[in-house]
């Protein structure tokens, strides 16, 4: 545990901004202690030397699976709609969208 | 001073002509009622799991392999930014690890660029601004459609190996022409199937690459290169007045012609990509891509050299009228042609100029009697045209049968000399100063020749004619 | 309701009883303890009553039915079933009814099982005592001031309070074992890949797992052959045929090796140790070899766990932006709309995992932390392969404590996370795992016994916890 808390309230803002999440000021202290404290235990791994072990995405070695290009049935547009917040036309409806997509 | 250097980098998204979607069997279908094609995989519904569609990966690997690549064992990963016409708010892509890497494609004027990647990822929907101008500035409210979510993608990243706006163009015009030879895409720019950004830095030769501005959502050849063209003024009017390009993503406004700033690299999104879970690595067996390479349709590079090769002598303009022939997919019928005893060089300008792709064609063996009877002087060029329209009706037609029936009778020379006569006579003045040396004058009277006999003279033949009568 | 499910569906089945009454019995347990114990999120009686009453109907007209025909299950309400409310535990689900079911909801369906409700879970399956929903939490029926554990604490409770006798649940870190060894229970997460994902509202997908919650060793065979099998809409659903578990409930462990395992032990509540090492005895009598070991690396599973599973957590909860579904915070521009919906629809042990996994992801930090996780995590599965040399099976513990009161860990979330120390590493290998309850504390509370098998060795787990369960009942 050579850095007990190794996270600023600076991080803790930004990775908020990253996931859409609003914090309040003391929510930002009481998180900045929580996530340290459990990156702090991840010292354990953090230090040791993993060199040679291939990163595992997955529990077993599977690939190539892959399905035939043939139409299954779509969602009767009602019971696609039926769940949006708001819509119109058709579509799902949204406010302003303020940029373009990165 | 020495001159500026454009460098130009472009990325293609390309969509793929597949049956179904990715990773989920809904239509991949343009045009159709809005969220009609859709299901809770593509629309990101918690609890749905994306299939990896097989269809897909075999035409990316076409596409790999026709633009040289070498085809690898991949991965997926995600993508993670939130956007409201992403349903998951995270892209399927490749990130380290894709399909196809380190190809290129020769274009037809000569130059080869290099190919970094063609890699898979999936589509997002498509919003619609509602209010405002109806663009995305400025709009009260979007409207999103989902049918395009989901619909696989092959991204083709090239090295930044161009040098101008004609050469990025030609780029594309080429590797779309690759893309639909090979079956992987309809390549309508117009209706999204093809996208391109640019990426466009200047330097003076033998510089390092200066700093690159990268231009987003080009939809048209002329619209890629109109901002390629206007961005590269754009960078050497601010470094000529001693300012920075500063790196960023532009986007391009058809209207004015110009370039203007989406967004700054400051506020870059960090991307968060890792292996998506949800996928397990794909791993192409050398057989199924050795099959595929086996079926790979002739690219147009060879498909163009094919022809040039009937042709004697090579000259740009039926360089250009080769390229159009088999943009078009006319090959097939001018070779049959060809073998079947039609001139190569005018089978190749009758079929650039006057067959459509997209309607009938003549047979070969009736499209061949008609630049027969073209080459031999029985029939003009204006009257081998009508013969080719004439044929759309019955493509295996005859077409000296089809010349009789239009009354194309070739005449015999004291008929033409007698319509010269009148002509002469009728135009005294202008026959003088042909005869006193004004050459321009001959195509004057085979004008009149022609309209006097409806376009029934052989063209050569007049010409002929009315230099013999010049003292 | 204290007949397994098997002996249920017999009965159904002779007609000595009916779907309909086991589902009115059902209904009316519910009716009369759920008030305070809360397994339920969300009770479809009538649905469950006309599925009841289609059942006897086939019977009645002597047509052959599942193996499940007529035996009320309980659903975790993070699997979708059609029309159904699903929340997940989470406000910004709140009113979401899925256009699709689950597979494993659809093979119990096709088994003639009838689904009574959607059961209480920690907010998104994160947490360890249900404590963490957003519709409060639920009760040990053993004893109702303590937790029954999480994440799928409602449907240990469903069982555990003697409404149904199968529930199902998933287990990302523990989120079966852990409640069925608090609630008393069998307990099984199956081999990553064995039970279908599709339908189940991920939390950590290359972590995740369905099972259920039995009240015995066979119900949880049934159940998990019915569920279980390949399925082309999970990618990583395995397609190969696997070992009969129900079969192997009565093969005994005559001339199995099994590990006791210090490193899923030590740390454990003393009374939870001695049932462990009581547990190994019962193992040995029956013909088994028990071996000493320790599998140090174990340990470090605490670490990738609470790095992985947070990372795949942060992108797998982004899809909640109140565009397509769910709770919307009405803004003026979609980004403000997105911030507000997320800020007041997750609570905040959903948002801690978010930030921990986004943190994890970003530029910067991802091979320190989500990188060195993921060797990690093949550290530990050489570590458990290399084990597996020499032993079949593996012993611990479940848990480090019994049930633990209400707000006893919420202030602290790592002592939380703590708790899921022995349950972890199974789900980091992929490996299979059971919880088998074998005896009580001095206040009643039960305990269990973990055990681990190799991937795809499932069967194995089924022979010693079918040893385990037949010295309790003893």
């Amino acid at each position: 545990m050579t850095n007990p808390n190794p996270l600023t309230e600076a991080d803790v803002i930004k990775v908020a901004s990253l996931a859409r999440l609003e914090l309040r000021p003391d929510e930002v202290a009481t998180f900045t202690e929580q996530l340290g404290s459990v990156l702090g235990h991840a010292q354990d791994i953090a230090a040791l030397n993993l060199e040679g072990l291939s990163p595992m995405a997955h529990p077993f070695d599977l690939e190539n699976v892959l399905r035939e290009d043939v139409v299954t049935p779509s969602l009767d547009r009602d019971a696609v709609l039926a769940a949006a917040p708001d819509a119109a036309e058709h579509r799902f409806r949204v406010g302003r969208i303020l940029g373009e997509a990165p | 001073m020495s001159a500026w250097e454009t460098i130009i980098g472009l990325e293609v998204h390309c969509e793929l002509k597949t049956a179904t979607k990715l990773f989920c069997g809904c239509p991949n279908m343009f045009g159709d009622e809005p969220n009609t094609n859709c299901c809770p995989v593509c629309l990101g519904l918690p609890g749905s799991l994306p299939v990896l569609n097989k269809g897909a990966v075999e035409l990316a690997i076409r596409i790999g392999l026709a633009l040289n690549c070498t085809v690898a064992p991949s991965t997926f990963h995600r993508k993670n930014y939130f956007y409201p016409d992403m349903p998951k708010d995270y892209q399927i892509s490749q990130y380290d690890q894709p399909l196809n890497a380190g190809g290129w494609i020769d274009l037809p004027e000569g130059s080869r660029v290099g190919i970094t990647r063609a890699h898979m990822e999936e589509d997002t929907g498509k919003s619609t601004h509602l209010g405002g101008t109806g663009r995305i500035h400025g709009a009260d409210s979007s409207l999103i459609d989902y049918n395009r979510s989901g619909v696989p993608l092959v991204e083709i990243v090239s090295e930044p190996d161009m040098r101008s706006g004609v050469q990025a163009r030609a780029y594309v015009a080429e590797l779309r022409a690759i893309l639909v030879a090979v079956g992987a895409t309809d390549g309508r720019m117009e209706e999204g199937s093809m996208r391109v950004d640019a990426n466009v830095s200047v330097r003076k030769p033998g510089d390092p690459f200066g700093t690159r501005c990268e231009i987003k959502n080009l939809n048209s050849l002329r619209s890629l290169q109109r901002a390629i063209e206007y961005e590269a003024a754009r960078q050497i009017d601010l470094i000529e007045a001693g300012e920075r390009v500063v790196q960023e993503t532009r986007h391009f406004d058809e209207q004015t012609g110009r370039t203007g700033t989406m967004r700054s690299k400051e506020e870059a999104t960090d991307y968060r990509y890792f292996p998506e879970p949800d996928l397990v690595p794909l791993n192409p067996s050398r057989a199924w891509i050795d099959e595929i390479r086996s079926n790979l349709a002739p690219l147009p590079k060879a498909r163009r050299e094919h022809l040039l090769a009937a042709v004697g002598e090579v000259t740009p303009a039926l360089v250009d009228l080769v390229a159009t022939v088999v943009d078009r997919d006319l090959d097939t019928l001018v070779s049959a042609a060809i073998n079947a005893g039609a001139p190569a060089q005018l089978a190749i300008a009758r079929a650039a100029n006057e067959l459509d792709a997209d309607g009938v064609l003549p047979s070969p063996a009736s499209f061949a009697g008609t630049c027969q009877l073209e080459a031999s002087g029985r029939l003009s060029a204006t009257q081998a045209k009508q013969v080719l329209a004439a044929l759309l009706d019955e493509p295996h037609g005859d077409p000296a049968a089809i010349a009789d029936r239009l009354g194309f009778v070739a005449m015999d020379d004291g008929a033409l000399d007698t319509v010269l006569d009148a002509a002469i006579a009728d135009h005294p003045s202008e026959w003088q100063r042909y005869c006193d040396g004004d050459d321009k004058l001959a195509q004057f009277f085979v004008g009149k020749v022609m309209a006097a006999t409806k376009g029934k003279a052989n063209g050569k033949a007049v010409i002929a004619a009315i230099a013999a009568r010049r003292p | 309701m204290t007949t397994s499910a098997i002996s249920l569906a017999q009965a159904i089945a002779a007609r000595t009883t009916t779907a309909a009454a086991a589902t009115d019995a059902a209904l009316s347990a519910i009716t009369e303890r759920d008030g305070e114990l809360h397994a339920f999120l969300h009770v479809d009686a009538d649905a469950a009553r006309q599925a009841a009453s289609a059942i006897d109907a086939r019977i009645a007209a002597g047509e052959t039915v599942g193996p499940l025909a007529g035996v009320p299950v309980a659903i975790k309400d993070n699997l979708v079933m059609t029309g159904v409310p699903t929340t997940c535990g989470s406000k910004i689900l709140e009113g979401w009814r899925p256009p699709y079911t689950a597979t494993v909801v659809e093979r119990l369906i096709d088994a003639g099982a009838i689904p009574i409700g959607k059961t209480n879970l920690d907010e998104f399956a994160m947490g360890s005592s249900t404590e963490n929903s957003a519709y409060g939490p639920s009760r040990n029926p053993i004893d109702p001031t303590k937790v029954p554990g999480g994440s799928s604490g409602g449907s240990a409770v469903a069982v555990a309070a003697g409404y149904v006798p199968v529930s199902l649940g998933s287990d990302t870190g523990g989120s079966i074992r852990q409640p069925a060894a608090f609630c008393g229970l069998i307990g099984y997460k199956p081999t990553y890949g064995h039970i279908s994902r599709y339908g189940l509202v991920a939390f950590s997908s290359s972590l995740d797992q369905v099972g259920p919650f039995t009240t015995t060793v066979a119900d949880s065979a049934l159940v998990s052959e019915i569920i279980g099998g390949h399925d082309h809409r999970d990618s990583t659903s395995i397609d190969a045929p696997a070992p009969s578990l129900l079969e192997a409930c009565g093969r005994g462990v005559a001339g199995l090796r099994v590990g006791l395992c210090s490193d899923l032990l030590d740390g454990a509540d003393a009374v939870i140790v001695d049932r462990v090492r009581a547990a190994a005895a019962a193992l040995e009598a029956a013909g088994a070899t028990i071996v000493d070991l320790a599998i140090p690396e174990l340990r470090l599973g605490l670490s990738a766990y609470y790095l992985l599973a947070p990372a795949e957590a942060s992108s797998n909860l982004a899809r909640y932006d109140g565009v397509r579904f769910g709770l919307r915070e009405e803004r003026d521009d979609v980004a403000a709309m997105n911030v507000a919906t997320r800020t007041a629809g997750f609570g905040p042990e959903v948002k801690r995992r978010i930030m921990l996994g986004t943190y994890a992801l970003s530029a910067g930090y991802y091979d320190a932390y989500y990188g060195q996780a993921q060797k990690t995590r093949r550290l530990i599965t050489n570590a458990l392969d290399a084990a597996y040399q020499g032993v079949d099976l593996l012993l611990g513990a479940t848990t480090p404590t019994t049930a633990f009161g209400f707000g006893d860990k919420v202030a602290d979330p790592l002592s939380m996370y703590l708790s899921d120390l022995f349950t972890i590493p199974s789900n980091l290998a992929g490996h299979p795992a059971m919880s088998v309850p074998f005896g009580t504390d001095s206040a009643g509370l039960p305990i269990g016994v973990q055990l681990l098998a190799p991937g795809r060795r499932d069967d194995l787990l089924f022979a010693a916890g079918a040893v385990l369960e037949s010295e309790v009942s003893a």
